[in-house]
């Protein structure tokens, strides 16, 4: 009986806590999602599949399919996904470089990549606008490029650079004299073994960009919305609480595929080497 | 420590220029005697004294700090709790417990943000439940408790349960070789986990942005409002002590851990 009390006490408060402020408010998005908008921003009954239908382009009103959020969604998977790209070509060989150093200064090195990644986010996002506003670049898509690389370059950088550290080098002796050239001993002996880090950094990039609506919503101007704008909207201006919980609810949906898929491949270790 | 190749090396310290353009720009501004950005018409601190006349700012300040440091102590608790329990026990459903506390990490924050902002207004028509102080802590400590039962449970993965148990054989109560022996293991992991959790509460816009309700503020709720608004030179000002904040904070944190690896080694 003791053990049972020691384990309630010790899982119990924050297994109850994470059940209280994370699956019932996003049960309750569920729930609303299904809800009718009534007048004066509320929500109500009759239950109905519409905000569903509106969020995959069917408009009720005039009974035709406008793909207008399908086209957001694709736009904010792209810009993500080049936002990524850009992290990872800047952040992969920079890990390399760090992990090259001495002791002394690798520890400096890390220092100066810490320092921008605890700077508060809205400060590195609202100082690109003072860079790019002289040279017209102030709203822009290519603004919120830059923003988001640079916003979440760090993240990337910091999972990449420990797995480069774990790299066993002989590997690519043992590939050198069997006549491989430094590329392909490169691909073959060392590639592989950061891929843990380069996936969780690339998941870390990724999912934060898929959703934010700040970075677009500072840099971005009006044409360059994306899913998480389109959220904010409904629960700002807009006022359509329920149709704002499906669109919540397929971003969190997207995300948590992609996640499941990445457990299943990478197992139970792989999700816990995310943080 | 290896040979590096003077292009790798161009091209780190290309990234490193990159990654720091934009706050030397920043603070470069800040003394610009220029109200409108772009141009350089001399030095000034007269946007510090613009600052620090500004009422609401000093209130945002305040506010911060105050959610920073309750939230972290309250998921110092639970996630401590939580880190344990994952080392300690084996149990059914140990899995879906840590997928359950991975899932604030991952989850997009402005999905977390809407989510509890529904749940506070369904709640409040029970409950006597303002926006404010006491629901943007609820919804930090909700992320922060993640970090720190994650944090916990790696820097115990090394350990095995028998040092718990070895205290016990030899007459410690659950409680003794809990202080003496759990703990002290667990220390370095809840320490790194707290600070986590401070700045990530001193950083957080979205889930604040939609739980603070209209009438509280936090600095990241502040300079979002005002660039919004239009930027004013007082805001670059702001940012550059923030930064000047954050890098004091770092070094002090390196050096207490460089001491604390020192006596560890």
């Amino acid at each position: 009986m003791l053990t049972v009390r020691r384990f309630l006490a010790t899982l119990g408060p924050g297994t109850v806590w994470l059940i209280v402020f994370l699956v019932l408010p996003l049960l309750i998005v569920l729930g609303y999602s299904f809800l009718t908008r009534t007048d004066f921003g509320q929500v109500g009954l009759p239950l109905t599949a519409e905000n569903w239908q509106r969020v995959f382009g069917y408009d009720a009103l005039f009974e035709e399919f406008v793909p207008d959020n399908l086209l957001v969604l694709w736009r904010s998977v792209w810009v993500a996904g080049l936002s990524t790209l850009l992290c990872v070509a800047l952040g992969y060989p920079l890990a390399f470089y760090i992990s090259f150093q001495s002791a002394r200064r690798k520890n400096l090195l890390l220092l100066l990549l810490i320092i921008p990644f605890w700077t508060n986010f809205l400060i590195r996002i609202y100082a690109w606008i003072i860079i790019l506003r002289p040279f017209g670049l102030f709203p822009s898509t290519l603004a919120v490029f830059l923003g988001m690389t640079y916003a979440y370059l760090p993240f990337f950088v910091l999972p990449v650079y420990s797995s480069v550290e774990k790299v066993n080098w002989t590997l690519v002796e043992a590939a050198a004299d069997l006549g491989a050239t430094p590329w392909r001993a490169f691909w073959v002996a060392v590639f592989p073994q950061t891929l843990p880090g380069l996936v969780a950094g690339v998941i870390l990039t990724f999912v934060p960009a898929l959703g934010t609506f700040v970075v677009s919503d500072i840099l971005g101007g009006a044409k360059a919305a994306l899913v998480g704008n389109l959220v904010q909207n409904q629960f700002g201006q807009s006022g359509d609480w329920a149709y704002g919980s499906a669109l919540s609810f397929l971003l969190l949906g997207v995300v948590l595929l992609g996640l499941w898929v990445y457990a299943r491949l990478a197992g139970q270790r792989g999700l816990e080497d995310l943080v | 420590m290896r040979r590096v190749h003077p292009l790798l090396a161009g091209y780190a310290w290309l990234v490193y220029a990159f990654m720091y353009l934009p706050i030397l720009v920043l603070v470069l501004f800040s003394f610009n005697a220029s109200k409108f950005g772009a141009t350089w018409s001399g030095f000034t601190t007269h946007w510090y004294a613009v600052l620090f006349g500004r009422s609401d700012v000093r209130e945002a300040v305040t506010n911060t700090l105050l959610v920073a440091v309750s939230s972290t102590a309250l998921s110092v608790v639970l996630g401590t709790l939580l880190g344990l329990g994952l080392w300690r026990y084996t149990f059914r459903g140990r899995t879906a417990l840590t997928f359950l506390l991975v899932t604030p990490i991952v989850i997009p924050d402005v999905v977390m943000g809407v989510s509890l902002l529904m749940f506070y207004a369904l709640v409040r028509h029970v409950l006597p439940f303002q926006g404010g102080l006491f629901t943007v802590l609820l919804a930090h400590v909700t992320f922060q408790v993640s970090y720190v039962g994650l944090v916990v449970r790696s820097r115990l993965a090394g350990y095995g349960p028998e040092l718990e148990e070895a205290a016990r054989d030899l007459g410690a109560s659950g409680l003794r070789a809990f202080l003496h022996v759990t703990l002290p293991l667990a220390l370095p992991g809840v320490l790194s986990g707290a600070l986590l959790a401070f700045t990530l509460s001193l950083d957080d816009f979205v889930v604040t942005y939609f739980t603070s309700g209209s009438g509280f503020h936090t600095l990241p709720v502040l300079v979002y409002t005002s660039v919004k608004r239009g930027v004013t030179p007082d805001i670059n000002a702001l940012s550059t002590l923030l930064i000047a904040f954050t890098v004091l904070l770092i070094v002090v944190a390196n050096a207490v851990g460089r001491r604390g690896g020192a006596r560890e080694g």
